[in-house]
């Protein structure tokens, strides 16, 4: 998932600090009320007290970027309150985020990044991989992330499975490992299963395959997202659904395989199959609100977006399965000392299950299920996890009412629908020419 | 007497070391980059003539410049006459100097808000179930929506218009304000009729301010990439776009040599209109 968002640096830490702050000025205002200027300039320089950890004694500050999905407030807020620690959060869309790693190394403590963008940039040596001695909950962890298997049967899907590059060799490696090691290069933080989004109320009959999006009577009804290396993933699984191309492997294609891929890709928008190419959050959410679209790629959230609207709207699972996205947090380079143990105990805290609920409530999901589990009710662990009917409404975490009692999630459980996924979002080896063939497509 | 001769040398230093370091040298360390060599994740300095070879050989390169050079065509077309129009009827048809400069003043006012807001806006009133449609469709005048109107070429034309007209009647006012009246006076006593006076008398004595509205529209057209995307939908190509996404993917010198490219093209362009127009004659 990567998400084109605004740098919200400025908005997010005068946030995080406001509580700290306002004290601070109430103070101030009352002591300038008795014309003790210079006191209350001093209270207000050591306004923040009170931690509940070290950290108190010594302040620190990480500095955390990613995709907008898992950089949230709230998070930064919960980490203040529990540990002392302060984050600050810049959201930035997933090639922001690559370019950012590789080329401003000393310009962040903690990266946020997705498995694809993680086998693009740590060969820039700019993170440095953690010792999963000192991950409380690492034997937790979803297995997807270590050994690629949600169940000791299921097969490890096509592209960047994030079990693929989780592992080095040794704390100075670049070299990921092909089974789990002492060194992990990301600890994984949020994931889903993407698929299309449709309007049931418009597209007038069951959807139940990719190609679905093909239907001439959807002409000029339609979108794929135009972020080339998610892009091509739809397009691919388009393509097989359509029996256009058996891929060997569609998050690493060959030549060959790019070319039928683009090819039939502008055959299908010269015919005029496509309405738009989205390539925001916010560009897929109003493409299907106002109805110039009835079925396009999606990513979950959006289509919560819709729905809040009042305006019905489906992630429907498809046959074929789902393209798959998750992310880490990476620790850079540089840190070491007391912030890398701040860090270390940032991230242990991250899976301690606060976040984890946090996260499943907003429909996706966590690293460590069986925290998570115990920050949720029994009905919301049932109806997020278990994909059995609501038996009172659903709340988002800010309280909203996301589904009433009764409702059922699209897709089902977490074992139906992480257990279908036929590709992970990926970078391929031959991405310069997919890149460049995708631009052809946009200009077709 | 020391003084008298680096006193000038001083008082254009300010400039020349704005202009050197935020214009000479970024322009400067593209062309550089340009000739550099690149993997997904980095650039390594180099001399190589590829990024130059893939772009140049590339037909989507060509297709994509071919397509921004059409929009640039019509944009150019349809804000020089609306821009004309506008600008002649503020300066002829307007009497009061104060009236000339209110009217001038509504012009701006859109630009109040931002760029992007005024282009977005245009999104529901053209949409499917968009505002014009539903009218239309209300009316009787058609039974099925318009799909053309957004995310074609036509949303993209109309925006560009809509947002780059006033960069053409601002300095063709400017120099139509500045026509002595007595040349047309002297025009109608000779017998010429009002067609003749427009095209014998004011535009020849305008062309400064078309050059000049011309040089920006075409350059910023040349340059644009929002407006084509969100338009578009993401449906057509512009150079700047093309860019944008190599950026995005981390391809700087790639991106770099397109630069360099549609600067050298957009040069020549700027000279063409320059070799046509003397606009110093009018500064």
């Amino acid at each position: 998932m990567s998400q084109k968002t605004t740098d919200r640096t400025g908005a997010k830490s005068a946030k995080s600090g406001k509580p700290a702050e306002s004290g601070a000025g109430v103070s101030r205002r009352g002591l300038l009320k008795g014309a003790a200027a210079l006191g209350g300039l001093a209270v207000g320089g050591q306004a923040v007290t009170g931690f509940p950890t070290v950290w108190a004694q010594n302040p620190i500050t990480l500095r955390q970027f990613g995709t907008g999905v898992s950089n949230l407030n709230a998070i930064a807020e919960k980490c203040k309150a529990d540990l002392g620690i302060t984050l600050q959060m810049t959201a930035l869309d997933s090639d922001a985020v690559s370019q950012r790693v590789v080329t401003q190394a000393n310009s962040f403590d903690i990266a946020d990044i997705e498995y694809w963008i993680c086998k693009k940039v740590f060969a820039a040596g700019t993170l440095q991989p953690m010792d999963v001695k000192k991950i409380k909950y690492y034997d937790q962890i979803v297995p997807i992330f270590t050994t690629g298997k949600l169940t000791p049967e299921s097969q490890i899907a096509q592209g960047t499975a994030p079990n693929t590059v989780s592992f080095v060799d040794g704390p100075d490696s670049k070299k990921f490992a092909p089974a789990p090691t002492q060194w992990m290069t990301l600890i994984p933080t949020i994931y889903n299963a993407d698929t299309l989004g449709i309007r049931p109320d418009l597209v007038g009959r069951p959807i139940k395959n990719w190609k679905d999006i093909l239907d001439p009577a959807f002409k000029g009804k339609t979108s794929i997202l135009n972020i080339p290396s998610i892009g091509i993933m739809d397009a691919a699984m388009i393509c097989e659904s359509a029996g256009i191309v058996k891929y060997a492997d569609k998050g690493n294609m060959t030549k060959a395989e790019i070319d039928i891929t683009i090819d039939f890709l502008i055959k299908t928008k010269q015919a005029g199959q496509f309405r738009a190419f989205w390539k925001t959050f916010d560009e897929s959410v109003n493409l299907m609100a106002s109805g110039e679209v009835v079925i396009q790629s999606m990513w979950s959230p959006a289509v919560a977006a819709v729905r809040s609207k009042g305006i019905p709207c489906v992630y429907q699972p498809l046959e074929e399965g789902y393209r798959a996205w998750g992310g880490g947090l990476g620790i850079a380079k540089h840190l070491k000392g007391a912030q890398l143990d701040a860090a270390y105990e940032y991230i242990n805290w991250y899976l301690s299950g606060w976040v984890g609920a946090y996260l499943n409530r907003q429909g996706y999901y966590s690293a460590v299920l069986s925290t998570a589990e115990k920050n949720m009710t029994p009905d919301e662990w049932a109806f997020w996890m278990l994909g059995q009917p609501a038996k009172t409404d659903i709340l988002s975490p800010e309280g909203k009412v996301m589904y009433t009692a009764g409702a059922v999630r699209d897709g089902g459980s977490f074992k139906e629908r992480m257990g279908a996924v036929a590709c992970w979002n990926s970078v391929m080896d031959e991405d310069r020419y997919m890149v460049r063939r995708w631009n052809e497509f946009i200009a077709a | 007497m020391t003084l008298s001769r680096i006193a000038p040398y001083l008082q254009a230093a300010p400039l020349t070391l704005i202009l050197a370091a935020f214009l000479v040298l970024p322009i400067a360390t593209i062309v550089m980059v340009s000739f550099w060599d690149y993997d997904s994740i980095q650039i390594f300095p180099d001399f190589v003539f590829t990024n130059y070879e893939e772009t140049i050989t590339s037909p989507v390169t060509w297709r994509t410049y071919l397509n921004t050079l059409k929009y640039t065509v019509i944009v150019w077309a349809v804000t020089l006459l609306v821009g004309f129009w506008v600008a002649y009827y503020l300066a002829f048809h307007i009497r009061s100097a104060t009236m000339q400069m209110v009217l001038f003043l509504v012009c701006t006012i859109p630009f109040l808000t931002s760029n992007i807001i005024r282009m977005i806006s245009w999104i529901p009133f053209l949409g499917r179930n968009g505002l014009l449609n539903q009218s239309l469709m209300t009316m009787g005048v058609i039974d099925q929506p318009l799909e053309f109107l957004l995310f074609s070429d036509f949303a993209v034309v109309l925006a560009m218009v809509h947002l780059y007209t006033l960069f053409m009647v601002t300095p063709i006012f400017n120099t139509l304000m500045r026509i002595d009246r007595a040349l047309i006076e002297a025009a109608r006593d000779a017998g010429a009729s009002a067609f003749q006076i427009l095209t014998n008398v004011i535009i020849p004595l305008a062309k400064p301010g078309i050059a000049i509205g011309s040089i920006f529209v075409v350059t910023l057209v040349m340059g644009d990439f929002i407006t084509v995307r969100f338009m578009s939908g993401g449906q057509s190509a512009s150079v700047g776009l093309m860019m944008a996404n190599q950026i995005a993917l981390l391809q700087y010198p790639a991106a770099a040599a397109n630069a360099v490219i549609l600067l050298v093209l957009v040069l020549l362009l700027v000279a063409a209109i320059l070799r046509i127009v003397n606009i110093r004659k009018e500064l």
